[in-house]
């Protein structure tokens, strides 16, 4: 084939054709509230997402400009009282909107994610009210961009290992160490980080960008969720003013807390992704013509098609029930690890079977398959990665700490 | 200033169309519905930013069930103030004009928005019986409107070209492509609109003067027949008898 009409092929006007796939009529369990934000945000996500993510993701630029628009739909922490800058909305709302962000693209739905549920979250749990006042309206309005610092180069899975910490300085606290993976990292106004007291008890605070001897360096070479920024945090001598400090929440409950949340925004995100592909799939299966016949006649397409809805409707069902554990405040974080790992496991494998049906073309970013399959990569290695989440379950059922 | 902006419920525009019952019936069997996107996208809008700049309300209206409550829901979460259903099935345009007339006439309403057509029965005809209706003045098609307060300059779509016009309110519109831009609602309309009024008033006088009798699917597309280069003949025999378009 020439360049010319691959090119032509690939570059086509893209129109954002996504139906909504509901098989066992989960929509009758949803509220009106439910529906309206999902509608909206699918709508948000066809109008500026879809027109321009296969671009920014091959350039592996961050489309900043999202930030506000995100705001705008009220994507930032919609379960957080509206006080505090959140939307006010249940669990199951939020859910919803990172499925339909995360429909549109994992990176998009992290930027999401992390501004709500890493940033928001914990200044919203732990910070005093002075602090809250401070800083979360204006990272509800997304004049303020936040970013979560847990991760080191050498403590990923094993966060308590952390060696970033802090030493009391009178007014203030000295911080030293790094951070590593730290998503929005570059582009952040301030920062939520987690460092060991000089009694070695972790400890949460919110560090500004520009105070001196703090660096957000970005990270490069990434071939998975390309479209979001990723960065370190490095810290030398920086002064955290006392106020900064959370008061009272001491140990890895703190950061584990906030990564509850984010999980379980993620178990709903990842059936965005496999939505979208399973999606692009059938339909695909119903256009293309192999030997006289569309290929979704063909039995082993039909296997496909068949199983992705089936795995699909496992998910949402599952994700469906945890979002009405949540609102009843009951959700563990060991029936979150099971979803998430499930839902995202389910995505993967979804992207990777609907980018078979779409053979050839299945690699260009004419589909959007291979684009969701490189980002959940990412997305099944980080908030814990699958490994990490069936030994949480393997410790919850049998009462044995692999861990340790 | 008191803005109606009458909207009703389309189905999405992927939906299969199927009917039922000899063909006199719309299959709405796992049919999803919108707001009809002249209404929402056009109208809605326009009466919103014209109360932004001139004060007022903008009531949305719909005559329908209980299970068109969702678009309404959706009116009020885009920024209606407040809402009034009508209770009944809307069967002819005739009986849901008379609706809309008759809330407008006891509710002082200075603008009445419909939207240009329906996208399911296209029919064009609810806004013209309104201000029929009403005695007002009607303009349609209209894809931009300017309004100090008083008189409206709308340019309105004809065939070929733009019509220039000036009205007075009250005064009866619909609208087309271009009279605003779609707004998504966001989170915080959503829960906005659930503390907003929605009253549900009886229907008046039901007297359909048409009855629906069948409706008749359009043909598929019909295979593409080859014909040889050489065989003019055929071609004209074919274009002049089964095509007949010549
Ligand atoms: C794009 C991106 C964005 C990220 N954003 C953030 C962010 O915003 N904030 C933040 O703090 N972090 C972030 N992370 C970091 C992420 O959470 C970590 O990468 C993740 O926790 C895994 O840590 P690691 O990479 O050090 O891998 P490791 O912990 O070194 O794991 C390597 C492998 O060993 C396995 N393994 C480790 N321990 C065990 C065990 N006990 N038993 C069995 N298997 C084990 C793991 O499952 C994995 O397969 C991000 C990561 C990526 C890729």
């Amino acid at each position: 084939m020439g360049a010319s009409t691959l090119e032509s092929m690939i570059n086509k006007s893209k129109v954002d054709k996504y139906n909504h796939h509901d098989y066992y009529g989960i929509d009758d369990l949803l509220t009106e509230d439910h529906l309206l934000a999902r509608d909206a945000v699918r709508d948000w996500v066809k109008q500026e997402v879809s027109p321009i993510i296969e671009n920014y993701s091959e350039k592996a630029e961050c489309p900043t400009h999202l930030f506000k628009g995100l705001a705008e739909i009220g994507a930032y922490g919609p379960s957080l009282p509206t006080k505090y800058g959140g939307g006010g909305m249940d669990e199951i709302a939020y859910g919803i909107i990172m499925q339909e962000l995360e429909r549109g693209d994992s990176g998009i739905r992290s930027m999401a994610s992390v501004q709500g549920s890493l940033v928001m979250y914990p200044i919203y749990r732990y910070a005093s009210e002075e602090q809250k006042m401070k800083y979360l309206p204006k990272l509800g309005s997304g004049e303020f961009i936040g970013c979560f610092g847990l991760t080191e180069p050498d403590h990923g899975s094993n966060p308590a290992g952390m060696v970033t910490n802090i030493k009391d300085d009178g007014d203030a606290y000295i911080l030293n160490g790094a951070k590593m993976w730290i998503t929005n990292s570059p582009v952040a106004d301030l920062a939520v980080v987690w460092a060991k007291d000089e009694e070695g008890k972790i400890r949460g605070m919110v560090v500004e960008s520009g105070w001196k001897g703090f660096s957000a360096p970005e990270i490069h070479g990434k071939l998975s969720l390309r479209a979001s920024i990723t960065g370190e945090l490095v810290f030398e001598d920086v002064r955290v003013p006392k106020e900064n400090v959370f008061p009272e929440i001491r140990g890895l409950k703190g950061p584990l807390s906030c990564l509850s949340k984010a999980r379980y925004g993620i178990s709903w995100g990842a059936i965005g992704a496999a939505l979208d592909c399973y999606d692009s799939a059938l339909r695909y299966s119903q256009e293309r013509v192999q030997f006289g016949k569309p290929i979704g006649q063909f039995q082993l397409t039909q296997k496909k098609l068949a199983e992705m809805i089936t795995e699909i409707t496992k998910a949402q069902l599952l994700a469906w029930r945890l979002g009405s554990l949540a609102n009843e405040g009951k959700a563990s974080p060991s029936q979150i690890s099971m979803a998430k790992r499930n839902n995202v496991a389910m995505a993967l494998d979804i992207a990777r079977e609907a980018r078979q049906i779409h053979g050839g073309m299945g690699i260009t970013n004419e589909y959007p398959c291979m684009r969701h399959m490189m980002n959940l990569e990412t997305v099944l290695t980080y908030e814990g990665t699958h490994d990490i989440h069936l030994l949480i379950t393997g410790y919850d059922v049998t009462g044995l700490n692999a861990f340790s | 200033m008191n803005l109606l902006v009458c909207i009703s419920k389309t189905p999405e525009t992927t939906a299969k169309i199927s009917f039922i019952e000899d063909n006199s019936k719309f299959n709405t069997e796992g049919v999803q519905y919108i707001m009809n996107p002249y209404d929402e996208w056009y109208a809605l809008v326009r009466a919103i930013e014209l109360k932004e700049k001139h004060g007022g309300k903008v009531i949305a209206m719909n005559v329908g069930p209980a299970s068109n409550d969702i678009i309404i829901r959706k009116a009020l979460a885009i920024g209606a103030d407040e809402a009034v259903r009508v209770d009944a099935e809307p069967d002819s345009s005739m009986f849901v004009a008379k609706q809309i007339a008759n809330y407008a006439q006891e509710n002082a309403i200075d603008i009445v928005f419909c939207g240009k057509e329906t996208i399911d029965y296209n029919g064009s005809e609810v806004a013209s019986i309104t201000a029929e209706m009403l005695d007002l003045p009607f303009v349609s098609y209209a894809s931009k409107m300017e309004f100090d307060g008083t008189t409206a300059t709308i340019e309105r779509d004809i065939e070929g070209g733009v019509e220039v016009v000036q009205v007075e309110k009250p005064f009866v519109l619909s609208a087309s492509k271009g009279l605003a831009e779609q707004r998504i609602p966001n989170m915080k309309g959503i829960m906005m609109a659930k503390r907003k009024p929605l009253n549900v008033v009886e229907a008046v006088g039901h007297d359909s003067k048409s009855k629906l009798l069948s409706y008749t699917m359009p043909q598929g597309k019909q295979e593409v027949k080859m014909i040889d280069p050489e065989n003019m003949d055929e071609l004209v025999r074919l274009l002049h008898e089964e095509a007949k378009v010549i």
